[in-house]
């Protein structure tokens, strides 16, 4: 059984080149999205079936002409990518069952048998998954799952030039990330925290980030709002199931009365 | 308060028109079943006219998500897992899409067998037998899920909106039954005289479902509310949605309103109903167009602001 293997994103090292983008979409054939033009040199805008890795730029330079040094917080940049969560959202709800793990512990869609029913997107917190308009099937990364099998590293972390995304074993990448939180923090990076090191947030996840602020600052859910969705199943069936009786009963009433009325006067 | 930073699945006219659909034809064999459980024997004309509409409703149901599939042909995946190494029936009850995928399949089994034997008697028999009621009853449950189970299908995700609430199943199965009395209604004005006592049954039914319905919005609301999601429906293009809703409840508030019983007389050896509701079929109209709307304003109003 192969090692679980992960990525660790340090986004205090992300320098916005992109070089992941464009190795992933050479790797994976993706044509990509028209470009955009967004602020921050954003040209792809989110993840979609397009696009499996997203820079993302986030700009917190203050308005203010005095401009101070930021500490890597005035202008975050942080390369986005499918969690392969450990409790994974998109697998929960897909009703055929083309969203599987790995042997190596990452979230896989099957494309031969997915039939685009989209419900996984409506699942996904990170809103990782599109729907490919040509294939008529959802997407998202692979984890270069070609690549693993022939003990290759992933086609972004192989191209990223600051080690910004590094792949290996998911232990390994804790313990690094572990070292890099404490180094930041006895440098004075108060904010800086890891993203699904724990299993706080849907159990854990395979690609867990160093983030310099809160997750909310990069569009994540924090531990408060990740959430299954499977939360509702019981407290919905049971709401249509109270309603639906006592829909039955307002009818019974309704059918009833009115009946024994008819049949009086006729 | 609720933070979401999910994509819409662009569930758009397709679903819009299967949710509402499958509520019609699933409140409509429930209230079919009721009609014949506890209704006079005067009923069983439109609980036939129920029960033939329920099972080509059920087909068009079918397609309609299977239009929606990326890949239609590939509908089958729904049942069959067809994962190397893991073949077999695909089941998952926490799925609430696994779930009415089977629960169609179920209810149009039901639907067939109630189409084939209204299809099959003669015009003026209403007997039915004991069997067939209690197909009907086991075939009603599937149905009451059929016409609730959409709305669960919302919640059970992270959209906005629709994860915020679970009350949407309830929403939806109230809506269901208020628009499959309206639907009856104005069918049974097509059948012969007798059928129009039960037309006035079906309005004053309609009247307490829609009363339901209210109570479920309300509820709806205040889940929205608590989740600091509320000023999503109330964005301009969802809140003329709304008004609209309230106001397709009139017609059977008003039955409501006026005690919510018809008044009968026995005139020339035949019962008339005395209609309190307005009586054109524009009331039926307007409740099931406001049930559509309904369908429409929750689908859309969490994929687009």
């Amino acid at each position: 059984m192969p090692e679980q293997v992960g990525f660790f994103t340090d986004t205090s090292i992300c320098i916005g080149c992109k070089a992941c983008e464009v190795a992933c979409k050479e790797w994976n054939q993706l044509p990509g999205d028209p470009p955009k033009f967004l602020d921050g040199f954003d040209n792809t805008g989110k993840l979609d079936a397009q696009n499996y890795r997203h820079v993302k730029f986030i700009d917190l330079v203050p308005e203010s002409p005095n401009i101070i040094t930021g500490n890597g917080a005035a202008w975050l940049m942080m390369s986005d990518i499918c969690k392969h969560c450990t409790n994974a959202s998109c697998m929960e709800v897909c009703p055929t069952n083309a969203i599987v793990k790995t042997e190596y512990n990452t979230v896989y869609i099957q494309p031969e048998v997915c039939n685009g029913c989209r419900d996984c997107m409506s699942a996904c917190p990170y809103g990782v998954i599109g729907f490919n308009e040509q294939a008529g099937v959802v997407s998202k990364c692979t984890f270069c799952y070609d690549r693993l099998q022939a003990n290759m590293t992933p086609a972004c972390a192989k191209a990223c030039p600051t080690q910004s995304i590094q792949f290996g074993a998911l232990s390994d990448l804790h313990k690094k990330a572990d070292a890099r939180l404490a180094a930041l923090q006895a440098q004075g990076y108060d904010k800086a925290q890891l993203y699904g090191r724990n299993d706080s947030v849907y159990g854990g996840l395979g690609a867990f980030f160093l983030l310099m602020d809160k997750p909310e600052v990069y569009n994540l859910p924090n531990a408060q709002n990740a959430k299954l969705p499977s939360r509702n199943n019981a407290k919905g069936y049971l709401g249509a199931f109270l309603t639906a009786a006592v829909g039955v009963l307002a009818g019974l009433i309704a059918i009833r009365q009115n009946s024994d009325e008819s049949q009086r006067s006729a | 308060m609720a933070e979401h930073f999910v994509q819409p699945p662009n569930w758009e006219v397709w679903i819009t028109l299967y949710f509402f659909l499958a509520g019609i034809a699933g409140g409509s064999y429930t209230l079919a079943t009721m009609l014949r459980l506890w209704g006079s024997p005067r009923d069983e004309a439109t609980a036939r006219v129920a029960f033939m509409w329920a099972f080509p409703l059920a087909v068009v149901c079918g397609i309609l998500l299977t239009i929606d599939l990326g890949k239609p042909l590939r509908f089958w995946h729904m049942l069959i897992n067809t994962t190397p190494g893991s073949v077999g029936l695909n089941f998952k009850p926490w799925s609430p899409i696994s779930l009415g995928s089977w629960a169609l399949l179920l209810f149009s089994l039901f639907a067939f067998v109630s189409f084939l034997e209204v299809m099959t008697k003669r015009g003026n028999d209403r007997n039915v037998s004991g069997g067939m009621i209690v197909w009907n009853i086991l075939g009603s449950i599937v149905a009451l899920f059929l016409a609730s189970y959409t709305g669960v299908v919302l919640s059970v995700s992270n959209q906005p909106v629709w994860s915020d609430s679970y009350a949407i199943g309830g929403l939806f199965v109230a809506s269901a039954l208020s628009a499959s009395a309206a639907f009856l209604a104005f069918m049974s004005r097509f059948r012969a005289d007798d059928a129009l006592a039960t037309e006035a049954r079906l309005e004053a039914a309609d009247g307490w479902f829609v009363c339901l319905e209210l109570i479920m919005i309300i509820a709806f609301f205040v889940t929205l509310s608590n989740a600091g999601q509320l000023w999503r429906e109330t964005a301009p293009p969802w809140l003329i949605g709304w008004i609209l809703i309230f106001a397709s409840f009139i017609p059977s508030l008003r039955t409501i309103a006026s005690g919510g019983r018809v008044r009968y007389s026995a005139s020339g050896g035949a019962v008339a109903a005395t209609r309190v509701l307005a009586g054109t079929g524009t009331g039926a109209i307007i409740v099931i167009v406001g049930v559509l709307i309904l369908r429409f304003v929750v689908i859309y109003s969490a994929q687009y602001q």
